[in-house]
């Protein structure tokens, strides 16, 4: 799950990790009004910066900085309700509709900081660079020497060795060491205990005066620890959400909407992103992954046709069922009374295997129903890929 | 033979009680696998279909002489039932429970350091060789014994891929899901280790999927170390960037983990990479008929 920088932001400030004062406002007036303890007359400046779910908002023109209450009334006016599209978002863009105003900082130097949990060391790996404001992964491609990484023990958190490290790797002086280690530890613990996948401070900057401050948060929290902190999930977006995303994950089915053309169901992950493959080898697009899991009630799979059929690109439906424990017979009246009920208004191919699949092929073949069926993962791809054409 | 576990191995089960836990176990024992105890806190002294419940998987250990324990628990708490079961002492550790937080993870990873346990999952189907023994989840009858060893990071897929198999007649020696999640107990480079040793396997079934590089380090570790052919399959080829792919660990992140770079360091490796899933057995059939 992802959340807002300005959430983000009173996150680490929560952990006393030092961030700007801001303010975040959902219409001009509020924009206006908020920056108005920023803007104090005489050279007060103030930045206006788009909220959405995807970086690359500077250089898309969703960050602005200004000088007086009217630039901020312009700036606001011209943001929210706008669509901005970042190399991020996808070429269909996201509506800003809230704006963060933040006091303006006299930058000295900008710096990147991010912790994340580092599948191949098994721990979490915080990463540092003197090239801040720059995407991690071309500095990795370009300059790799310039990213410094320290792996976290569990037990002992950050020691002060492990954050003395990365800020004589930053360049940073004596005045800001101790800094330094006390922003990291912090930025740990924020980590830690909301149980983060991600958190990126790109940039942290050395301001003139000598201070360390988060001016970015992008944070992103391990969905599967959600059970355990109610107040985060109260941070979830839903404007920034896929709809059909937010439906499916309303009746626990894993759904990611995709650009094709062929509507796929299928139990397991991997069966599932396998169907879309082939899929794909056979000339099609997949609109979507979907994987109802392994025992996937009726209520389930008619909320799953339902979310397949509404979708208005979705030409064809593919079902893909290994039956496992699960019985395909079983399935397969499943199939058949969601059909029924949501009413099936694009061509259904079903291929079933596993236990008991002849006995579900035949309760198909003897619905009355429009299915195809097909026995093989090829096979069925293929039939599926014949009815809408190769896209 | 077999690797990990066959007859022999006694199996206790964690969350026994659960819902989960006794219909799995009775399909367990139904397939002839060893079960001698279960764990369920509080319910020590009872039983499961006659099979005694324990307080402590220490007690289990003490009363059955068990190796090996499957982990039904719920995500919330299966990583303390992972930590007790290794701190009691237990060779085979497979926990079946998908949902565990990757910070639980981290913990249980420094907490095995330097003791004995193998963890096998979680997020993971489990173990089984065939006619031996099944720990975990999977349907036993679409097996059949003989010399393929199978490893997967998905489980209908590898069910998938084990009824092509059994299909073309083609056994397998033991097949181990080693799960969807980021951080797991057992990667590739250990069960193709283990097949390495074992005379039984001829030649190894190895799926992967987008995310992480556990499939280019595999890949390394056959050019170098790995003398049996191997068929591979990686899931993913159209998935997006960024974005979950049901398992937790299935995501390209920061442009990395894409199913192309793993096909290619595989079969940079000499592994016989099929693009699609269809293939898989008829491809092993062929490496196998042109190794005789």
């Amino acid at each position: 799950m992802n959340i807002h920088e300005y959430q983000g932001k009173q996150l680490l400030s929560r952990f006393n990790v030092p961030v700007p004062k801001s303010q975040v406002a959902f219409s001009v007036e509020e924009a206006v009004d908020a920056s108005k303890d920023f803007i104090t007359g005489e050279g007060g400046v103030c930045v206006v910066k788009a909220q959405i779910h995807a970086g690359g908002r500077g250089k898309a023109g969703g960050v602005k900085l200004a000088k007086s209450s009217e630039e901020v009334f312009e700036i606001a006016t011209e943001l929210l309700g706008k669509v901005l599209v970042t190399h991020q978002t996808g070429p269909e863009g996201k509506e800003i509709k809230k704006v963060l105003i933040e006091e303006g900082c006299d930058i000295d130097r900008e710096f990147y900081l991010s912790l994340v949990v580092d599948r191949a060391s098994n721990t979490v790996a915080i990463m540092a660079s003197t090239e801040g404001g720059m995407e991690i992964e071309e500095v990795a491609e370009a300059t790799p020497e310039k990213i410094l990484r320290e792996f976290i023990d569990p037990a002992t958190g950050v020691v002060p060795f492990q954050g003395r490290k990365i800020a004589f790797a930053l360049g940073l002086e004596k005045p800001q060491i101790n800094k330094a280690v006390k922003f990291i530890d912090s930025a740990y613990k924020a980590f830690i205990a909301s149980d983060c996948s991600m958190l990126e401070i790109n940039p942290l900057v050395l301001t003139k005066g000598g201070d360390l401050i988060a001016l970015d948060a992008k944070v992103a929290f391990d969905d599967n620890a959600m059970f355990r902190h109610k107040d985060l999930m109260e941070l979830r977006d839903l404007d920034e959400e896929d709809p059909k995303e937010v439906e499916a994950s309303a009746h626990d089915l894993n759904y990611v909407s995709l650009d094709g053309s062929i509507g796929c169901m299928v139990n397991g992950a991997g069966l599932a992103m396998a169907t879309m493959d082939i899929i794909k080898l056979y000339g099609a697009s997949p609109a979507n992954f979907l994987d109802v899991g392994g025992g996937a009630t009726k209520e389930q799979v008619v909320a799953a046709f339902k979310i397949l059929v509404s979708d208005t690109r979705v030409k064809a439906i593919l079902v893909n069922i290994f039956g496992g424990i699960m019985r395909c017979d079983i399935i397969a009246n499943g199939i058949i009374a969601a059909a029924k009920e949501v009413g099936m208004s694009v061509p259904l191919v079903v291929r079933l295997q596993g236990t008991n699949a002849d006995e579900g092929r035949k309760l198909l073949a003897d619905s009355g129903l429009d299915i195809v069926t097909a026995e093989q993962m090829d096979e069925a791809a293929e039939k599926v890929v014949a009815i809408t054409g190769k896209a | 033979m077999s690797i990990l576990i066959d007859k022999e191995t006694k199996v206790i089960c964690q969350g026994i009680t659960g819902e989960q836990g006794t219909f799995h176990t009775q399909q367990m024992v139904a397939y002839g696998t060893n079960m001698v105890g279960g764990v369920t806190p509080g319910k020590g002294g009872t039983e499961v279909d006659g099979i005694p419940v324990f307080n402590t998987v220490q007690e289990a250990v003490n009363g059955t002489g068990a190796n090996a324990t499957v982990i039904y628990v719920p995500a919330p708490f299966a990583a303390d039932a992972i930590m007790e079961a290794v701190e009691a002492g237990i060779e085979l550790v497979i926990c079946i429970t998908e949902g565990i937080p990757v910070l639980d993870m981290v913990k249980v990873k420094k907490f095995m350091l330097g003791k004995s346990s193998r963890l096998i999952g979680p997020n993971c189907p489990g173990v089984i060789t065939p006619d031996a023994s099944k720990i975990g989840i999977m349907p036993g009858h679409i097996h059949k014994a003989g010399p393929v060893g199978v490893v997967s990071r998905s489980g209908t897929l590898t069910y998938e891929a084990v009824d092509q198999l059994t299909r073309l007649g083609i056994g397998q020696s033991t097949c181990v899901g080693i799960g969807g999640d980021p951080i797991n107990g057992t990667d590739f480079i250990d069960v193709l280790t283990l097949f390495e040793k074992d005379p039984d396997t001829k030649a190894v079934v190895m799926i992967g999927e987008i995310g992480g590089t556990a499939e280019e380090e595999a890949a390394e570790y056959i050019k170098q170390n790995f003398t049996k052919p191997v068929v591979g399959y990686i899931a993913g080829v159209a998935a997006p960037k960024g974005k979950r792919m049901g398992h937790a660990g299935a995501i390209i992140a920061g442009g990395k983990g894409t199913a192309a770079e793993k096909m290619k360091c595989m079969e940079d490796a000499g592994i016989k990479v099929t693009n699609t899933p269809a293939d898989i057995g008829r491809t092993m059939a062929e490496l196998l008929e042109s190794a005789h």
